[in-house]
């Protein structure tokens, strides 16, 4: 049986050009307080992680409040995306295409969608995404969670929190060169940061990335 | 303490047993450090407890509490069975070659002449043999078997390694051991210290306890000796002079005694004072009895002391028992015979064994004044604080009136420490609110009193009315006008008799030292013994020079040691027949042919010839004594008794029960335990975090050690089904407390006479006022009984029961 | 006896050292003086300590701290480990020797070591929250604390600890203030057996060999001091009786180092994470430099609305 690609709320109109509702409002806001939280926490974690950076602290109040609030701000990460997993795991199950369009790796980064297999409402590198932001948030808030001594400290030993410090630090570095992927790519591909704004993506912009995602739309509209 | 503090740092070995320095002295303790780290000095620690003292020394053996004697007596027997015998100084320096009266015996624990109904002694054959000369007889050959050597020998012979190993529990090899190393000081260029504390004083032997030590000592020749001596740790940093101003019933300062019932004269008082040596030449101090008596007599009432009143000799009360102690205090409470108290820094109701006992006395007064800069439990007595002091208040009808004064750093004046150092001391704050200064407490009283007697009259006012009150400030008396008056003064000129124009003595001017004091009423001085603390040369206890000429610990310029600021007491025995150091490395004093001259001030006649005058000039004898003739109620010799609750049987003397001739008061014999019902053998003691009762108030104190707890052993615990921090209930045949348990490696099970004896430790320091967490003390378990002579609580050994109890107490 | 450092003077004194003789500070970088102070140490004789505690009441009155009155947990250690106000604690621990049978009471002074290579300021992300002196001394700065607890994690020895009250890291300070006007630290002040001494480096190695020789005479055959070298030694040692076997005095590190984790965080990750943010970066702006964006062409638009319409398979 072929699984629907179609999330609710996605819905083709037709017109000049053609628009596409990619994201409900709804989801829309979640996805942008969860963007603003991981912005936060990049900027108030790298003030704690390089000397250098410590500046950043001044954004927050100094270094205190930034060391008080960083965990708060993860935990609302936490349950923001907690939202977003919900709405958009199950059209981020890897399907057979995706193994073709991450074989055309190359193709992918020198933009000739041509060449590449028509996807759903998300392609590999989309799902990579979503996966890999889901398992560091799990890492982040986890590892976050054992040094979190304002409220945790005597659940964990220092051996482990030491572990935990490395391994939320480099969760956190690899997340942050995540999100520079997921944002870049929204910038790079013209046109979709609209669907994170408006919730529409035009027509085309459907045609050219996720052919599958509009061919399914369309047909369940008739 | 014969020696001082500073001294021990000269010593080769240190024997800590019957107190726990490193704990309860930690300041002095610094000194045995000293001793270990630059002379290799070895540290040996007896006690019932692995204490913090053992966990520093060299050499620890367990002891089951209330055995000393036992120990002591078979170390003396390793020592003479080895000949490890100071032969030189016990030979010329004691009693050891004198004979004994006949008649005199020892059997079943008992000596001659015992009264089982008056539980005492007839001691008139515990004397030594005096010739027709009025001398002692003796035998300097030591081969009569009536001389004190010889007795003694045989007095001891019974306790073997075998036998101590039996009644202490101390596994035979560590006694053995403890032996070697305390035989080695009968070498004449070794010393042993002996530092106890309460862990001799608080059983009904406790004098004895102390004796035994002495005798070994004396044997090794460690007494007068720089790093020997018997020293005695203090435990509060002024009851040395306590004891010296004689703040007891039965003295008067300087160790002088009060009159009894008998001695209605100033001559039938003196007739038995007159201490007339027993052999010749000798100093026989106690000689100028009189000089010091009528000097305080003078001191007290001035002109009202004359020497046709013979020195207000009447104004003094007579004693018509041995003593009025506190035992003797509450129990005239109880009985509804006393009925006011006053109670000025002292804590009875949790200082005083049975509790319960205490608190029916206190209910049953019509009043009690506390003077006391802390909210002690004894001025709350009739508060209820739940089970830890579980009173009905509707129901007590005593008056209680706090009076709060201040505290020692809030205060000038001087404390005298153990080592008989009087040092002086400023005020380093102000005190709180009302508290004011003993002193001025006292003088309020005093002035309220004699305006009272004088308004409206009273039986036999003259000792109030007439009592010497010179001081500018009638109110409030000043450290220093009662230091003066201590140190002592010229009342009228004295001069040479063969030279009028000679004025020996200056009136009005402080007296040098109680050398000057005369008894013919031209001197005043309040104790003689701390006279020369504020002489023509000023106040001597404020002196703060530590400078100390070849290192020998002596510190002479700093502060006064009384007497006369001698730092180590018959120091004359530091050296031989003819005067030279027995330990030339250790010189202390020595004979130049002319005079006796050193690091020390002499105790002795400077020009006292030394092989005609013995170093131990209180005695008439001028020796020491291994036989202590009658002056002791319970025995010439120490012998080894169980404590009145025991777990076992006397080994030596199984009829006996505890002292023969402690004093029991009626119905309190029903109140012992018996280890049938109270298996477990328990002791009671200090922490180092804490002092007494008084720093629980202290928030930094409390924190260090804040809850009460119980001490038992790994076996005891596992036997029990206790946890090490869960919580265990205690009782004994006098009430039940409730504690933490502390469950350690440090106490082990002792095996006494075939039979498994388990210790059970409880430490003090908690009560229902202060800071720290609320709990109970260990007088809530001890038994009312005191030491035979100056009636020091038994608190180092009774029996409880123990069992493990599951929920917190409230 | 140890000399005993002479009463203050009650004159105002200059500071023997302060900003200018600093040798490390955390997240930052300092120039240190050219002259390094001579190097001071405290040591605690382990041998002569009785377990009074009286180092541990000199701490809190000296520094004005209050520790909160606990309960007994049926051991003689109160409180029962360090806490932000108790920057010293007494550990007690009881010990059958296997080659005597005898009990010894092993009682150890715990808190800072003062490390010449500290690993909480190693960890410590917040700048002059930690600094080294070059007498040695590790301090904490409370203004520049921002309570991360990171200062935890880098210790070798599991000392600072972090106010529930104020969120700040505590530790011993090895009493700078004191050290500063020619005084020893409280605790050895306050010590009653000169089991805490306190001196140059130097001078207490040297009284260290003379207590190391007594332990030896009394058969303590493996006395030593301990200034582990893993941390490049402390400037708080121990004379203990049993050298080879530290962990015997309650758990006393016997190679103390920083944890190798806390050396990658610190170390490797700090660098290459930051490189690799900026390498992601990079290759972003560079592929768009060289790549161009990814147009929706008006072809796409087209077959869009073509599909849209039904008009296109």
């Amino acid at each position: 049986m072929k699984t629907s690609e179609i999330a609710p709320g996605d819905e083709v109109h037709r017109g000049n050009p053609v628009t596409v509702d990619r994201y409900t409002a709804a989801a829309r806001v979640n996805h942008w307080i969860t963007a603003t939280s991981l912005v936060l926490l990049a900027l108030s974690g790298l003030a704690l992680f390089h000397p250098s950076l410590f500046f950043l602290t001044g954004l927050f109040g100094g270094g205190g409040l930034t060391r008080m609030i960083h965990p708060w701000i993860g935990v609302v990460l936490f349950f923001a995306f907690v939202g977003l997993f919900l709405r958009f795991w199950r059209l981020n199950l890897w399907k057979s295409e995706d193994g073709t369009w991450m074989a055309k790796l190359r193709d992918v980064i020198a933009g000739h969608d041509e060449n590449l297999p028509e996807v759903g409402k998300y392609n590999a590198g989309q799902k990579m995404v979503f996966w890999l932001m889901s398992i560091l948030i799990v890492i982040l808030i986890s590892s976050g969670f054992a040094i979190w001594d304002q409220y945790f400290s005597e659940y964990t030993t220092i051996d482990q929190k030491r572990v935990a410090v490395l391994i939320h630090a480099v969760a956190a570095v690899v997340i942050i060169c995540v999100w520079i992927v997921h944002v870049y790519a929204a910038i790079w591909v013209r046109g979709t940061i609209s669907a994170m704004t408006r919730g529409q993506v035009t027509g085309g912009w459907a045609w050219r990335h996720h052919r599958k995602w509009l061919r399914e739309l369309v047909t369940s509209k008739r | 303490m014969t020696n001082s503090w500073t001294d021990i740092k000269n010593t080769d070995l240190v024997v800590i047993m019957g107190g726990n320095a490193a704990e309860a002295h930690p300041c002095g303790f610094k000194w045995v450090t000293e001793a270990k780290a630059n002379r290799g000095a070895k540290l040996v620690v007896v006690d019932p407890r692995y204490t913090r003292s053992a966990a520093v020394s060299d050499m620890y053996a367990p002891i089951r509490q209330g055995t000393d004697i036992a120990f002591l007596l078979g170390v003396i027997n390793y020592c003479m069975q080895n000949d490890k015998v100071q032969w030189d100084y016990v030979k010329t320096f004691t009693n050891a070659p004198y004979l004994v009266k006949e008649g005199f015996t020892y059997k079943d624990g008992l000596f001659t002449g015992y009264d089982e109904s008056k539980r005492d002694y007839n001691r008139s054959t515990w004397d030594i043999e005096l010739g027709p000369d009025g001398f002692v007889v003796a035998d300097d050959t030591l081969q009569n078997p009536r001389c004190v050597w010889n007795l003694l020998k045989a007095h001891v012979a019974q306790y073997t390694p075998d036998m101590v190993s039996r009644i202490c529990g101390t596994p035979k090899d560590k006694f053995v051991k403890v032996c070697e190393m305390i035989a080695e000081t009968s070498a004449k260029n070794k010393t042993m210290t002996s530092m106890y504390a309460l862990g001799w004083t608080q059983h009904s032997k406790g004098s004895q306890n102390i004796r035994c030590m002495a005798m070994l000592q004396l044997i090794l020749g460690n007494i007068g000796v720089r790093g020997g001596g018997m020293n005695a740790l203090r435990g509060h940093s002024n009851i040395q002079g306590l004891t010296d101003i004689g703040l007891m019933s039965n003295l008067i300062p300087g160790y002088l005694t009060i009159p009894t019932e008998r001695e209605t004269s100033f001559d039938t008082y003196m007739s038995s004072r007159g201490f007339k040596p027993l052999r010749p030449n000798q100093m026989s101090y106690w000689q100028n009895y009189k000089k010091f008596f009528v000097s305080f007599q003078k001191a007290m009432w001035g002109s009202a002391a004359t020497a046709e009143n013979s020195f207000a000799y009447d104004y003094l009360p007579k004693l018509d028992v041995p003593a009025y102690d506190v035992l003797r205090a509450f129990e005239l409470m109880h009985q509804g015979k006393m009925n006011g108290y006053f109670c000025q820094g002292f804590n009875p109701l949790m200082s005083f064994p049975n509790k319960k006992k205490l608190t029916a006395g206190l209910s049953k007064l019509k009043f009690l004044v506390t003077m006391d800069p802390l909210e002690t439990e004894t001025a709350r007595f009739w508060e209820n604080h739940g089970e830890f002091n579980d009173v009905d208040p509707s129901k007590i009808q005593t008056e209680v009136i706090q009076l709060p004064s201040t505290c020692f750093a809030e205060d000038e004046g001087s404390t005298t420490n153990s080592g008989r150092w009087l040092q002086w001391h400023w005020a380093g704050g102000t005190p709180p609110a009302e508290a004011k200064a003993d002193t001025w407490i006292m003088a309020q009283i005093h002035l309220r009193l004699k305006a009272l007697y004088q308004k409206e009259g009273g039986a036999f006012a003259d000792p109030i009315l007439k009592l010497d009150w010179q001081y500018k400030n009638a109110g409030e008396p000043t450290p220093e006008e009662l230091a003066k008056e201590l140190s002592g003064k010229v009342l009228e000129t004295v001069t040479d008799p063969s030279d009028s124009t000679k004025v020996l003595l200056e009136k009005g001017k402080q007296v040098v030292n109680f050398a000057t004091l005369r008894d013919d009423g031209s001197t005043a001085c309040g104790c003689w013994i701390y006279s020369g603390c504020f002489n023509p040369a000023g106040n001597n206890m404020a002196r703060r020079d530590n400078s100390d000429p070849d290192e020998t610990g002596a510190y002479s310029k700093w502060a006064y040691s009384w007497p006369a600021n001698r730092r180590i007491l018959y120091n004359r025995a530091s050296a031989d027949i003819n005067g030279k150091a027995w330990d030339p490395s250790r010189k202390l004093i020595e004979w130049d042919g002319a005079k006796w001259a050193g690091y020390d001030v002499p105790d002795i006649a400077p020009g006292a010839k030394p092989d005609v005058v013995g170093p131990f000039i209180m005695n008439p004898e001028g020796t020491a004594r291994l036989f202590t003739r009658g002056m002791l109620r319970d025995g010439p010799f120490p012998v080894h008794y169980e404590p009145f609750e025991s777990p076992i049987a006397n080994p030596v003397a199984p009829k006996v029960r505890g002292n023969p001739v402690a004093r029991v008061f009626k119905g309190d014999m029903e109140q012992f335990g018996d280890s049938k019902e109270f298996p477990y053998a328990a002791t009671s003691y200090r922490l180092t975090e804490h002092f007494h009762f008084w720093t629980k108030h202290v928030q930094s104190n409390a924190a260090m050690q804040p809850e009460f707890f119980v001490e038992i052993s790994e076996q005891l615990a596992k036997e029990k089904g206790v946890k090490s921090g869960g919580w265990v209930r205690v009782w004994s045949k006098r009430g039940s407390i409730k504690a933490k348990a502390v469950v350690t490696k440090r106490i082990v099970p002792l095996q006494c006479d075939g039979k498994t004896v388990h210790i059970v430790g409880i430490p003090l320091h908690w009560g229902f006022t202060g800071a720290a967490k609320k709990g109970f003390g260990p007088n809530m378990l001890t038994p009312y009984v005191g030491d035979a002579n100056i009636e020091t609580p038994e608190y180092k050994a009774f029996l409880v029961d123990i069992e493990a109890l599951a929920g917190p107490v409230a | 006896m140890f000399p005993p450092i002479p009463n203050p003077s009650t004159k105002p004194a200059t500071p023997k050292f302060g900003e200018q003789d600093l040798m490390r500070r955390s997240a930052s970088s300092v120039t240190p003086p050219a002259q390094r102070q001579t190097e001071v140490a405290k040591l605690i004789d382990v041998s002569k300590c009785i377990g009074c505690k009286a180092c541990q009441t000199a701490c809190l009155e000296w520094n004005d701290l209050r520790e909160e009155i606990g309960v007994n947990h049926g051991v003689y250690d109160n409180p029962l480990d360090l806490t932000p106000a108790s920057w010293t604690v007494m550990r007690f621990n009881e010990w059958v020797n296997p080659e005597t049978n005898n009990l010894e009471w092993l009682i150890r002074k715990d808190g800072c070591m003062h490390c010449e290579d500290p690993g909480c300021l190693k960890a410590c992300p917040a700048p002059g929250a930690i600094v080294q002196y070059t007498n040695g001394i590790v301090d904490f700065v409370r203004e520049n604390c921002i309570g991360c607890g990171y200062c935890v994690k880098g210790c070798p020895f599991n000392i600072p600890r972090i106010s529930k009250v104020d969120a700040k890291a505590y530790k011993c300070s090895l009493c700078s203030d004191r050290v500063a006007v020619g005084q020893g630290p409280a605790c050895a002040k306050a010590c009653p057996t000169q089991a805490i001494v306190f001196g140059t480096k130097e001078e207490m190695k040297k009284h260290a060999d003379g207590r190391i020789k007594d332990l030896k005479s009394r058969g303590y055959k493996n006395a030593g001091l301990y200034d582990p070298p893993g941390v490049g030694g402390t400037h708080v040692m121990y004379v203990l009786h049993h050298a080879d076997q530290p962990q015997l005095y309650s758990g006393l590190a016997k190679n103390p180092t920083i944890s190798p984790i806390v050396e990658i965080w610190k170390g490797l990750t700090k660098y290459a994470g930051l490189a690799a943010i900026g390498a992601f970066a990079a290759i972003g702006l560079l592929h768009h430099v060289v790549s161009g964006p990814n147009r929706v062409s008006s072809e796409d638009e087209q077959n869009a609305k073509r599909l849209a319409e039904g008009g296109s398979r």
